[in-house]
């Protein structure tokens, strides 16, 4: 049986998806990468540095013939950033997948799900293909879907947070009614997390912190990678029925 | 001389120096960045053709580590 992971017209090996936030440096983010076993990756859109002509840029450590670059928003809180920072990484090498997040809170990191609704529609118009970070309501989710999302990206718990999954029931509802993929981001704290999003029928996950903020990032890339495999494989066998009383696993015939 | 604002910082560059001439100078790829001129997205092409001038506002953006 073969099982394809598609997001628009992208193929993807794997379903998991990393940050590239927070590493030492970009030797073990490229490192950490590697051992994810991830083909698609976060970057964010900032200004280059002017005063250091030398300093190293992570796109020099990251072949783009084997990972896809997918510019995020992260740091915006309003349509009008989130969308200037896409028009310019569509500019500078034809991006037209990406990641919209548009945060409403900076305590929280919670995102700002009018503003957010909006941009989709407008990036949607201008020929973006956009998975969007939003909350756990799936009565947005269904509205993000509706404006032309290409996945949906509800969070676990709260950016950087590593809480976990907070509303598995918020998540599965959004499960059940997505046509499009639905792609855990945010707040997965542990490999066990990703394994729980991916047995509940989750399409993919996203993480960051969980592995750059270990002690040991590129082993925890690694048991990220085993995690989704693990979950995902497991939700296609599909889970046994639970009993209330045991059940014996062996015969009681020839029983001495 | 012409005084721009690049990236928030106030500089001073030669006079008819073009976007492809400042990139040059701060060894820059121009397949690896985006530039906003004085509010608007240049495209590619057009980096030899746009000559900066006094009060002119550039940025210039690239991929960095993100989530």
């Amino acid at each position: 049986m073969k099982d394809l992971f598609k997001i628009s017209n992208k193929k993807l090996k794997s379903r998991l998806i990393v940050g590239t936030g927070k590493y030492k440096n970009f030797s073990e983010t490229a490192k950490a990468i590697e051992a994810s076993g991830a083909d698609m990756v976060t970057v964010a859109v900032r200004r280059v540095n002017i005063t250091n002509k030398k300093k190293p840029i992570l796109t020099d450590y990251l072949n783009p013939k084997k990972i896809i670059l997918l510019p995020n928003t992260a740091g915006c809180f309003t349509s009008q950033e989130a969308l200037r920072t896409l028009r310019l990484a569509r500019e500078m090498g034809g991006w037209k997948l990406v990641k919209l997040e548009v945060l409403g809170d900076k305590k929280t990191l919670y995102p700002n799900m009018i503003e957010t609704i909006k941009s989709t529609k407008i990036l949607v118009k201008e020929g973006f293909k956009v998975m969007v970070y939003c909350t756990d309501d799936p009565l947005l989710a269904k509205k993000l879907e509706d404006s032309g999302a290409a996945a949906i990206m509800p969070l676990a718990s709260p950016i950087g947070s590593g809480l976990g999954l907070q509303n598995k029931i918020n998540i599965s509802l959004i499960i059940k009614q997505s046509k499009v993929p639905v792609i855990v981001d945010a707040g997965i704290g542990t490999a066990s997390d990703a394994t729980i999003a991916m047995e509940m029928g989750c399409d993919g996950v996203l993480v960051n912190s969980a592995i750059a903020n270990s002690n040991y990032p590129i082993k925890m890339a690694r048991a990220f990678k085993n995690a989704v495999i693990s979950g995902r494989d497991s939700y296609l066998a599909g889970r046994m029925k639970k009993n209330y009383f045991a059940i014996a696993s062996s015969p009681k015939k020839g029983l001495i | 001389m012409a005084k721009i604002q690049l990236n928030g910082k106030k500089i001073t560059i030669k006079t008819n120096l073009s976007i492809f001439d400042l990139l040059k100078s701060y060894k820059l790829n121009n397949k690896k960045v985006a530039i906003e001129y004085n509010g608007i997205i240049i495209p590619k092409p057009n980096y030899k053709k746009k000559y900066l001038k006094n009060n002119d506002k550039v940025e210039i953006v690239h991929f960095i580590g993100g989530g």
